[in-house]
């Protein structure tokens, strides 16, 4: 007990302390030393790499070596031909994604909460979770067969009920609702286990007082499930809000072809695209740099709104 | 778990749901049940297409249960060396990159869960930043480039060896459900801070360990974007890259050769090659990859939940 320095302690402890504290807790640090070497390596440095979205870099001067060009390659961005169709399809798929994607978990956990604990919950849960644990690549796969325009087992059904086919990867319109209603039916089971467990902390006895007060099952959901799950829904949303610039580029970029590439081009496919397929370095870190600008910016708008609105947020 | 005593005890005494409550429930169990349905349509599709002869599947005589039975994709993907050897490659990225993420989030976590450990907020400062704010795609690769990693299989391991969403939800589930007083009485008898998280703590967290190896364990036999980015030998691929091949371009390029676009007559050939061969074994690859997490998943079902709900403790 008396070579330890606990928390309580250091509160009033003088400040010479600490260089002893970590002496003597020196096997701490060296846990976290192996986080941090990586950390720093794979995701501080390259932070100083995006000073090329100002310099004309070229691999052969380096980063430090290449001109600065100033704002150059950011006006070449805003006047550029994709710019805005990719921030158009950027935050389409986003919103979209949101909008259907987001209520659905909650709705799937408050309804699953009123079916008991029996094998029915059970086997629902267990089926729904298994297409979260389907590869990005395997389930593009399965897209692209399953919406194939003669093939396809999509296409097929329709005819049955006689609707003419259609090439759902082919027609740019079609495109968001392929991406998000796909991620729908791939992460609605996993997403629901989060609200799910937050319903096991409904109070009891609230439950059974609605009950004496005569309340049917919507209005014990609406009135005490659904409230319950107001902080969850506000942490998770302030985050969906910070990434929604970020779209699922890896499974937009799988799904992607030439005939609905005007509605499926996003910002971080265009920058792997120009950055590494045709090595303009310097102009796709300018669009990185804008990304992460932006993403940065709505992630704090969307956290100070929280805070004032539900007091729930990430910091 | 949840309110289900309430739930229980108002069922068996049936009369006091009123009729809105009883359609309420009817609805709520029809709608679950098509959700199942639509879950697991696609799912058991593709196993049965696996074993049905490819034309019969693609004539749309193949709705559910496998026809005209044959396993000759199977056959043939026995003797197709490059998926086996992207399966091996996956299977050791996967393996030895799990271990390196628990041996890097594990020991980081702990310290960083401990009260008594200087300037540790500012330390959780500085992972959680990265959560945030990252110097992009092209930024990132420049930075693998300079440190000489590109198209190495170290790297493909090396990369993402801690996620801070894991580590905090580790670090939430030591400093919740390890009790303070034993660390302190393994102190007092002359444990030092190893000790106490190798004898003490470790062998006390392995509902944490199984969480963490799983997602880390699923996100990397899934990835491929990384790898399509950073790798440039086919001998080092993981089987994703093959899939992709396989299932996403080979389709693509079947669609763009039947709305007539111009080719070359070698490009045409190579894709009838490819074609006819992803006609013949598309469902095959899927079941082969997927298997073994659809297999795994359910018995690892209460840890992973246990994991979600973990961390929907605010970090």
């Amino acid at each position: 007990m008396q070579r330890t320095t606990t928390g309580g302690l250091s509160k009033s402890a003088p400040k010479r302390k600490l260089g002893k504290s970590i002496l003597t807790s020196w096997q701490l640090y060296v846990m976290v030393l192996p986080a941090l070497v990586y950390i720093i390596m794979f995701h501080y440095k390259p932070m100083y790499g995006i000073i090329i979205a100002f310099k004309d870099f070229s691999m052969r001067k380096g980063i430090t070596g290449s001109p600065w060009i100033g704002f150059e390659n950011f006006t070449r961005l805003f006047s550029s031909y994709w710019f805005p169709i990719i921030i158009k399809n950027t935050l389409t798929l986003s919103l979209l994604n949101l909008i259907v994607g987001f209520p659905i978990p909650i709705i799937l956990a408050l309804l699953l909460n009123e079916v008991g604990n029996g094998r029915f919950r059970k086997t629902f849960q267990t089926i729904s979770y298994a297409p979260h644990f389907i590869s990005i690549v395997v389930l593009c796969g399965m897209l692209v067969i399953f919406t194939n325009p003669t093939h396809g087992i999509i296409n097929i059904l329709l005819g049955k009920i006689g609707v003419e086919s259609i090439n759902f990867l082919g027609i740019a319109a079609d495109f968001k609702w392929v991406y998000v209603l796909s991620g729908v039916w791939q992460e609605m089971g996993w997403g629901s286990i989060i609200y799910f467990a937050a319903l096991s902390s409904v109070d009891k006895s609230l439950i059974e007082a609605a009950d004496i007060d005569g309340a049917n099952r919507l209005q014990k959901i609406w009135y005490i499930n659904l409230p319950v799950l107001v902080p969850t829904i506000m942490v998770l949303l302030v985050l969906q809000f910070g990434s929604l610039l970020s779209v699922g580029y890896e499974k937009v970029y799988l799904l992607q072809n030439s005939t609905n590439l005007s509605a499926s081009e996003v910002i971080s496919t265009y920058v792997y695209k120009v950055g590494l397929q045709q090595a303009d370095f310097s102009f796709s870190a300018a669009v990185d740099v804008f990304n992460s600008v932006i993403n940065t910016t709505i992630l704090l708008l969307a956290n100070g709104i929280s805070r004032k609105l539900t007091h729930t947020s990430l910091f | 778990m949840t309110n289900n005593p309430a739930v229980h005890k108002k069922e068996k005494l049936g009369a006091r749901m009123t009729t809105g409550d009883k359609v309420f429930m009817v609805v709520v169990y029809a709608l679950l049940s098509i959700l199942m349905i639509v879950m697991l349509y696609p799912m058991v599709f593709v196993i049965s297409a696996s074993f049905s002869d490819p034309n019969l599947v693609a004539t749309g005589q193949m709705l559910l249960w496998p026809v005209g039975v044959r396993t000759d994709g199977y056959e043939y993907i026995l003797q197709y060396s490059e998926i086996w050897s992207g399966y091996l490659n996956t299977i050791v990225y996967t393996l030895l990159g799990t271990i390196l993420n628990l041996a890097v989030t594990l020991p980081c976590a702990f310290a960083l869960s401990r009260k008594d450990m200087k300037g540790r907020g500012f330390l959780m400062g500085i992972f959680m930043v990265t959560m945030y704010v990252n110097g992009g795609m092209i930024a990132g690769y420049l930075n693998v480039r300079s440190l000489g990693l590109l198209d190495t299989r170290g790297f493909i391991i090396i990369n993402g060896a801690i996620s801070v969403y894991n580590l905090i939800v580790a670090r939430t589930f030591f400093s919740t459900t390890i009790p303070w007083e034993l660390q302190e009485a393994a102190r007092i008898d002359g444990c030092n801070d190893f000790q106490i998280f190798l004898k003490i703590v470790l062998p006390l967290s392995s509902a944490i360990t199984v969480v963490l190896a799983l997602y880390y364990g699923v996100g990397r036999w899934n990835s491929y974007f990384t790898e399509m980015i950073y790798l440039k030998d086919r001998t080092k691929f993981p089987l994703q890259l093959f899939l992709r091949e396989i299932l996403v371009q080979s389709s693509f390029a079947q669609q763009a050769m039947n709305s007539g676009q111009s080719f070359s007559a070698e490009q045409m050939m190579a894709f009838i090659k490819q074609a006819e061969t992803a006609n013949m074994i598309k469902y095959c690859v899927i079941v082969v990859s997927t298997a073994p997490m659809l297999i795994i998943y359910p018995f690892l079902q209460k840890y992973f939940e246990k994991g979600v709900m973990i961390g929907a403790v605010k970090g």
